[in-house]
């Protein structure tokens, strides 16, 4: 009897479920063309020719298609690609690469005021940068990296080491305490045990952090228009707010140009999108 | 991180008091050196705002009959109230709305079999752009002679408004100087000081705009972390409450809404300092505004240092921006500091 009227509010259940999960699909395809817009009126424009790139005509797709708008925004935005490249790449590999020791530091070891430190670090990753960018430009001038690629490159390294070290600290909790103490028996130091036990376990780890310093380095603007003023040698992000702001440019371009400046983000995002969201939920809560 | 969370972390033992010195030592040049990039620097920061005439080819602290006069004048600056009223209005509107949304579409995704993975990676693709390219593409959705105006135009929605009302629907969007439910005459009076107060203190419509693209863009974060968290909730306890004769909105209602609480106050810490610290985004999309009906304080401080060169101001702001900033975040910190040590 009992097992009756469970099945009975199973199936009820299942009935309900299955209804609400038909009406709840439904809204959520009805909210894809608000999330995919903006996309597909970048991709319109970049591929229409500048005579009939009209924003009267934003929505209707390119007829004739051409490749000009793309051609004429990569003419001006590419050595800016390349800049944002040659300064994302070590800022991302570096800031892991100590976020990984760090996370490493405090996720295995105990030591006095441990917790103080951490907190105290991971303010850095809240605060408004508007509020440390005189000291911090003074600074860069001080020890001659103002407006040069490696000067950015420390910027985004130390403000990207309380993130980095939140990602890994969180990534080698669940790696058991017993590899590393097995490794303090066989008489290995903290720096071996970190190169020959955690090193070759933490690919995973370096896939999220790496991903997400990617996209944040990436994306910014702050530090980059403000350490870099020659036009030839800022980041794409940069490059492109400035195009926005010059009346000569086809509009056509600059939403070519906006195309170019998110896809190597989009890219590795909808490569490594497993990881993305995982950076996303280590790297935001503690 | 949610899962890490759920589970407790079994007991450190303490060898010996003070722990690991040596790995103390190894992370000292980190904390160092984050503490002079972050503490050091803030500091250097409130003495500009403090002294007197701060120039970069002139670097002097003195400071004059009274120190505060800058931060006097800043909250007398009639640009700068602007500012802090967008920056409330803009904070609340944005958060009401992704968290909100973020929490239902989170729920629904959840439900889907196959079709999970295409939703939620569609919803979250936008979080990879970068805010500038957000601002210069929803510039052109937002322009009144193109993007959503068209939709009204084409759809009929704007011929039946004007055969209804009489009046030509054409919203103005970025470049609307309306202000909305002004409550000035209200403040002045409960508020002491409140005749300082130079600006409409209602909503800009101006910001409308930048808020539904701000939420465009960060909807997914706040999806991605609900999910995170409703994937942690066991599948027992959803069974079991079935069981006990519960029907799927009790089971929200008394089982996943109390589970997603921390996560939900984690999401909420995180999408409010990223709104009040706000900056290339709206800087890209609408800059300042009519009237700076979308200024912002993050806009605000780098047009002060940078254009009018006005350190000192733009010192003052930004310290005030800080101090906002650090309200919401620094006691979230230490709470979820002691949580993860008391275990």
């Amino acid at each position: 009897m009992e097992t009756r009227t469970k099945k009975m509010y199973k199936n009820a259940h299942a009935r309900h479920g299955k209804n609400s999960r038909r009406v709840q699909f439904i809204i959520l395809c009805l909210l894809v063309p608000f999330f995919v817009m903006p996309f597909y009126v970048m991709i319109m424009a970049a591929l229409k020719t500048p005579q009939y790139a009209d924003v009267t005509t934003m929505w209707l797709p390119p007829s004739p298609f051409s490749l000009d708008g793309l051609q004429e925004a990569w003419g001006k935005l590419s050595p800016n690609l390349m800049n944002s490249f040659t300064m994302v790449v070590p800022a991302v590999i570096i800031s892991s690469a100590i976020g990984s020791f760090n996370g490493y530091l405090l996720s295995k070891f105990t030591f006095r005021f441990s917790s103080v430190m951490f907190t105290m670090m991971l303010v850095g990753m809240f605060i408004p940068y508007q509020s440390i960018l005189i000291p911090l430009v003074k600074f860069l001038q001080l020890v001659n990296l103002y407006g040069t690629t490696p000067g950015l490159i420390l910027v985004h390294v130390v403000y990207g080491i309380p993130i980095t070290t939140l990602i890994f600290r969180n990534f080698y909790v669940s790696i058991p305490k017993e590899m590393v103490e097995a490794a303090a028996i066989d008489g290995a130091g903290i720096l071996r045990t970190f190169f020959s036990v955690i090193v070759p376990v933490s690919i995973p780890g370096f896939v999220v952090a790496g991903i997400f310093q990617f996209t944040n380095i990436w994306n910014d603007f702050l530090f980059g228009v403000i350490t870099i003023s020659d036009p030839t040698k800022q980041p794409v992000t940069i490059a492109l707010n400035n195009l926005s702001g010059t009346q000569t440019v086809n509009w056509n371009v600059l939403m070519a140009g906006a195309l170019i400046a998110a896809i190597p983000t989009a890219v590795a995002y909808l490569a490594l999108g497993r990881f993305f969201i995982q950076g996303l939920t280590a790297g935001s809560v503690k | 991180m949610s899962q890490v969370r759920g589970k407790s972390y079994p007991p450190v033992k303490r060898k010996k008091r003070g722990g690991d010195t040596k790995a103390a030592l190894l992370l000292l040049p980190s904390f160092l050196i984050v503490s002079v990039f972050v503490y050091v620097f803030i500091t250097y920061t409130i003495g500009v705002s403090l002294a007197e005439n701060w120039m970069p080819a002139k670097p002097s602290m003195a400071q004059g009959p009274d120190p505060f006069a800058t931060y006097k004048n800043l909250f007398e600056n009639p640009r700068f109230q602007s500012d802090l009223r967008n920056s409330f209005i803009f904070t609340v509107l944005f958060l009401l709305l992704t968290v909100i949304a973020g929490f239902f579409i989170a729920l629904a995704v959840h439900n889907m079999g196959r079709t999970k993975g295409f939703f939620r990676g569609v919803f979250l693709l936008p979080y990879a752009l970068s805010f500038i390219v957000t601002g210069v593409v929803w510039r052109w959705l937002f322009n009144p002679d193109s993007g959503v105006n068209l939709f009204l135009k084409y759809s009929g929605v704007a011929s039946a408004y004007k055969s209804i009302t009489g009046e030509e629907l054409r919203p103005e969007w970025l470049t609307s100087a309306t202000t909305v439910g002004d409550i000035s005459a209200l403040l002045e009076k409960i508020i002491p000081g409140g005749q300082y107060i130079q600006v409409e203190m209602g909503i800009p419509l101006a910001l409308i705009p930048v808020v539904i693209a701000t939420s465009w863009q960060l909807l997914g974060f706040a999806m991605a972390m609900f999910l995170a968290g409703l994937v942690s909730i066991p599948e027992e306890l959803r069974e079991a409450s079935m069981m006990d004769g519960a029907t799927g909105s009790r089971y929200y209602r008394s089982i996943a809404v109390p589970m997603l609480a921390p996560i939900a106050i984690t999401t909420l810490v995180i999408l409010t300092h990223v709104a009040l610290k706000i900056f290339d985004l709206i800087y890209a999309m609408s800059g300042s505004g009519i009237g700076f009906a979308t200024d912002m304080p993050g806009i605000f401080v780098y047009e002060s240092m940078y254009k009018a060169l006005k350190y000192n101001t733009g010192a003052a702001a930004s310290i005030v921006m800080l101090i906002i900033v650090c309200i919401v975040v620094v006691p979230y910190l230490i709470h979820s500091n002691r949580e993860t040590n008391g275990r």
